[in-house]
């Protein structure tokens, strides 16, 4: 099995491969062939990690080094793979939903020009190349270069359709606020090689007690801005509603799958650095619970379907904070796993969706789909079940382990978590009715038009319901089944050292079920409430028609104003300040100077111009004098 | 003070004093002339230092050869005191001022300079010989000493190509 | 040519003084006067003053040790002196046939005339 690990270096490059062969030959290939290098290279790269996942599984790990990548007297970066547990775990999400989703794709843009469509693949491909560096590199500096990949593709696929300037400037967004998060990440990394002189996860992890509290936490923190630039937390998350301006299967993959769980992933590698650093640790519950409940407000709301995933998607990623804050890192990338197979299915449900309405997104248009697009009625229904939290589906398993952990820190965390439960329960199911239940309100041409979509798009669906379905149930918890956490037994080597240091007390099997049961009928009150009110068409349509939103309804429909707030406190000061340069200093001073220096030189010139005369005497007479002052300088100087 | 002594002051008045009178003196025809006597006066300083191959040497082309060029010259351009250009009073005040300068920071510089002796031969030694000298140019010398003859060569042909009338052909007019 | 009186030695300042002298009193004719003739006189005379002081140093030479070691210090000083002289002999041809030129031009020697480095 210690071949298969030698062989880790397949598993990213031979995405690479065919970003390279789409991207250079993306005027001669034809669709099918796009599509086929597109997904093959990921498929492979897939049943390489699945190898790799079983070698991990029977107890090998491997830091692979292939070369120095930054290599002086003080400093020694290699250029790492670093396979645990931990990574191929995340190496299976990426490849395996990554390649569902590249599949789903070669139908959803059947649409598109063949060199737009052999550039989508380049692009996406680039993105699962980024992604993989991101969770296989062996330091923090290959981490960053994953890190920033990610960031890039994820600009690039936002700003596919790069005719339309809304698309354009959503592209933008994201790019910028995620730089924010970057240069956070940047800082700590810095910092990280300042104390220890090194970036090496084994090493910096080994040498962690040489840190001072100060160090630590402001090393935390500093990552913690980089994982809320990409993870969309508080006060960066503005930028995920706007991505969905991408394709959908795009939405699916990068912004709910995987490269907004970047951040996660970071956190629970450097788990060890938040343990030893409760500030930090409480920092990120607080804004994780924040996000969680901010988001379902905002996603109370939303008409337009992707935009509400979209908020939901924020409002999860809050939970996987605030189970890292807690610290439950199992908890946190449970959550990750499960919420990766329902996101990417609800994504792609609604990408089924709005293919069969010919781009119509806004769900008031919708309804009574479930005559005419049964498979996607059926997936999408179990993605919502999973995502509310009902049992057995997945999203039960890892939100209960998450809520568990709130409670063992402070029942208060729980209360508010449980809260935005039943508000994920609430909205997703107002979502699932508004769609599927009641009667169609489009147009009759979209009426006429409605056609479940074809295999390429509803067999990926299938495959991650069923995944949706069961994938909560390799983390069973104690309660009802002995030895059922697989997963927490897996990962337990990689949270040995953070585990070591928190003492573990196990809540009652009491309160335990007490806890469940609690979120569980809440949860479900919300959803049979928003099922009963949403699937009767009359109840809203009126409302519709007559009236406005008004009060906390109208807040909530604009997304509390934060763009407006950030729009006001932030960009338009900058682009008065921006201004003010232009004008005054570039213009004035600048512009000035550089005029000024040509000038003075055009001046002098004609100026001097007059010392040459034609005339010998003057110039022997300049002669000597030269003469003289070089020998004074050298006798008297 | 000795004869050699008596002879260096002597030559050396006769010398500095024609050297004014060519700067000063308004008639080219008297300027040449001083410049004969400042010659003289060298081969003289020559002489006094015992090397009487360039005494002769320079009594026979500078005072011989060039000056009579020179003279020549100016005859054939008829120039007088009459037809010399004034220059500008500020300019010539200027060269005076920047020629004394000079004088004075060489002198200056020569003061403070070292050297392994100060003290030099008069008279003795046969190194200045016109036999020594013919040895020295004829054996050591005499690849620089035949080069010297195509510079003269090249000198006159740039000489009549310059001098020519560049008049279409015909016989040359006499001025 | 020995012992011209009992003197046989004298300080070389005298000399070098002498030199710059003349040398000086060339560089105000050149920079005061106007006629190109004797603005070339008064480069021979530079040269001469030259010549003399290179003369002078030779003869120190001979005065210190050095000539006893390499008499030919002496020699080559004066054969150098001889070369210069050669090489002012063709200067001044090709210098007096360019005055003859610009005569011929200008029906003047004035340097000023010689203004077209101007444009």
């Amino acid at each position: 099995m210690n071949n298969v690990l030698q062989m880790v270096w397949l598993i990213p490059v031979l995405p690479l491969l065919g970003f390279l062969i789409n991207g250079l030959c993306r005027k001669r290939l034809s669709k099918t062939m796009a599509g086929i290098i597109g997904s093959g290279t990921v498929f492979l790269s897939f049943l390489v990690s699945v190898y790799v996942f079983f070698s991990v599984k029977s107890g090998n790990t491997h830091v692979a080094h292939y070369f120095d990548f930054i290599n002086i007297t003080a400093l020694k970066i290699g250029f790492d793979f670093q396979i645990d547990q931990l990574s191929s775990i995340f190496l299976l999400i990426i490849t395996g939903v990554g390649f569902l989703i590249h599949v789903y794709s070669t139908a959803y843009m059947h649409d598109e020009e063949p060199k737009d469509f052999a550039k989508y693949f380049a692009f996406l491909n680039l993105f699962v190349f980024s992604m993989l560096l991101l969770v296989m590199g062996g330091n923090f500096v290959i981490m960053f270069m994953g890190w920033e990949g990610v960031g890039l593709c994820s600009y690039l696929l936002i700003g596919f359709w790069f005719k339309n300037t809304n698309y354009n400037i959503a592209a933008k967004k994201a790019f910028i606020m995620n730089r924010i998060g970057d240069l956070g990440f940047l800082l700590a990394v810095f910092w990280l090689i300042s104390k220890l002189g090194t970036a090496d996860y084994q090493e910096v992890f080994a040498n962690v007690s040489k840190l001072s509290v100060t160090d630590i936490t402001g090393i935390t923190m500093l990552l913690f801005v980089g994982a809320m630039g990409k993870s969309a937390q508080i006060p960066l998350y503005t930028w995920l509603p706007d991505a969905m301006a991408g394709p959908t299967p795009v939405s699916a993959l990068i912004h709910a799958a995987t490269m907004v769980t970047a951040g996660i992933y970071m956190i629970a590698r450097s788990n060890i650095l938040y343990t030893m650093a409760p500030v930090t640790q409480g920092v990120v519950a607080i804004v994780g619970l924040s996000t969680a409940i901010l988001a379902a407000t905002i996603a109370l709301k939303q008409n337009d379907i992707k935009k509400v995933l979209a908020y939901s998607t924020v409002s999860q990623l809050g939970y996987m904070f605030l189970a890292l804050g807690v610290g439950a890192y199992t908890g946190a990338v449970f959550h990750v796993m499960t919420h990766a197979f329902f996101k990417a299915l609800l994504f792609l449900g609604a990408g089924s969706v709005i293919h069969a309405m010919s781009g119509e997104q806004d769900i008031r248009n919708m309804g009574g789909l479930k005559k005419y697009m049964n498979i996607t009625h059926i997936t999408f229904l179990l993605a919502c079940l999973a995502i509310a939290g009902m049992p057995p589906f997945s999203g039960f398993f890892s939100k209960d382990e998450i809520l568990a952990a709130a409670y063992e820190r402070s029942p208060l965390l729980w209360g508010v978590g449980v809260a935005g439960a039943v508000m994920t329960a609430f909205y997703m199911f107002r979502l699932y009715a508004m769609t599927f239940l009641g009667k169609f309100r489009g147009t009759h041409e979209q009426e006429h038009h409605l056609h479940e979509s074809p295999k390429a798009i509803t067999i990926p669906l299938i495959i991650l319901a069923i995944l949706s379905v069961v994938g909560g149930w390799i983390g069973i918890p104690e309660v009802f089944m002995q030895g059922g956490h697989r997963l927490e037994a897996f990962l337990a080597p990689v949270f040995a050292q953070s585990n070591a240091l928190t003492e573990k007390h196990h809540l009652s099997h009491a309160t335990e079920y007490m806890l469940m049961g609690i979120s569980v009928a809440a949860a479900l009150v919300a959803l049979v409430f928003a099922w009963n009110k949403f699937s009767n068409p009359d109840s809203y349509r009126d409302k519709k028609v007559e009236k406005e939103e008004t009060g906390l309804g109208k807040v909530l429909a604009n997304k509390w104003y934060v763009d407006e707030l950030y729009d006001t406190i932030i960009v338009k000061p900058l682009l008065a300040l921006a201004k003010y340069f232009n004008n005054v200093f570039e213009k004035k001073g600048i512009d000035g100077f550089v005029n000024g220096v040509g000038k003075a030189v055009n001046y002098g010139g004609r100026q001097i111009r007059l010392l040459q005369s034609g005339q010998v005497g003057t110039y022997v007479l300049m002669m000597v004098l030269g003469i003289l002052i070089f020998f004074i300088i050298q006798l008297f100087l | 003070m000795s004869v050699t002594e008596i002879l260096f002051w002597g030559l050396s008045v006769l010398a500095l004093f024609s050297a004014i009178m060519v700067v000063a003196s308004k008639s080219p025809v008297h300027s040449i002339l001083f410049l004969i006597v400042v010659f003289f006066a060298i081969s003289g300083h020559y002489i006094l230092l015992n090397a009487q191959f360039l005494a002769i040497v320079n009594i026979i082309v500078y005072a011989g050869a060039i000056m009579v060029l020179f003279l020549f010259v100016v005859m054939l351009m008829n120039l007088n005191a009459e037809s010399e250009p004034k220059k500008n009073r500020m300019v010539q005040f200027a060269g005076l001022i920047s020629g004394g300068c000079l004088f004075l920071v060489l002198i200056a510089a020569i003061t403070r300079s070292t050297s392994a002796t100060n003290m030099m031969q008069m008279g003795g030694g046969d190194q200045g010989l016109i036999k020594n000298l013919g040895m020295v140019l004829f054996k050591d010398y005499v690849i620089p000493f035949e080069i010297s003859s195509v510079l003269f060569l090249s000198a006159m042909i740039g000489a009549v190509v310059i001098g020519k009338k560049e008049s279409p052909p015909g016989p040359p007019r006499g001025e | 040519m020995e012992g011209l009186g009992e003197a046989k030695y004298m300080e070389i300042k005298w000399y070098i003084g002498l030199a710059v002298a003349l040398f000086c009193t060339g560089i105000v004719g050149v920079l005061t006067r106007r006629n190109s003739i004797i603005i070339f006189m008064c480069i021979e005379l530079m040269l001469n003053a030259v010549n003399l002081l290179l003369v002078a140093f030779s003869k120190m030479h001979a005065a210190s040790g050095v000539a006893q070691i390499n008499p030919a210090v002496v020699s080559d000083a004066q054969i150098f002196v001889f070369f210069i002289m050669v090489v002012a002999a063709a200067e001044v041809s090709v210098g007096l046939a360019i005055i003859v030129m610009l005569y011929r031009n200008t029906h003047s020697v004035d340097v000023n005339f010689l203004n077209r480095l101007k444009n």
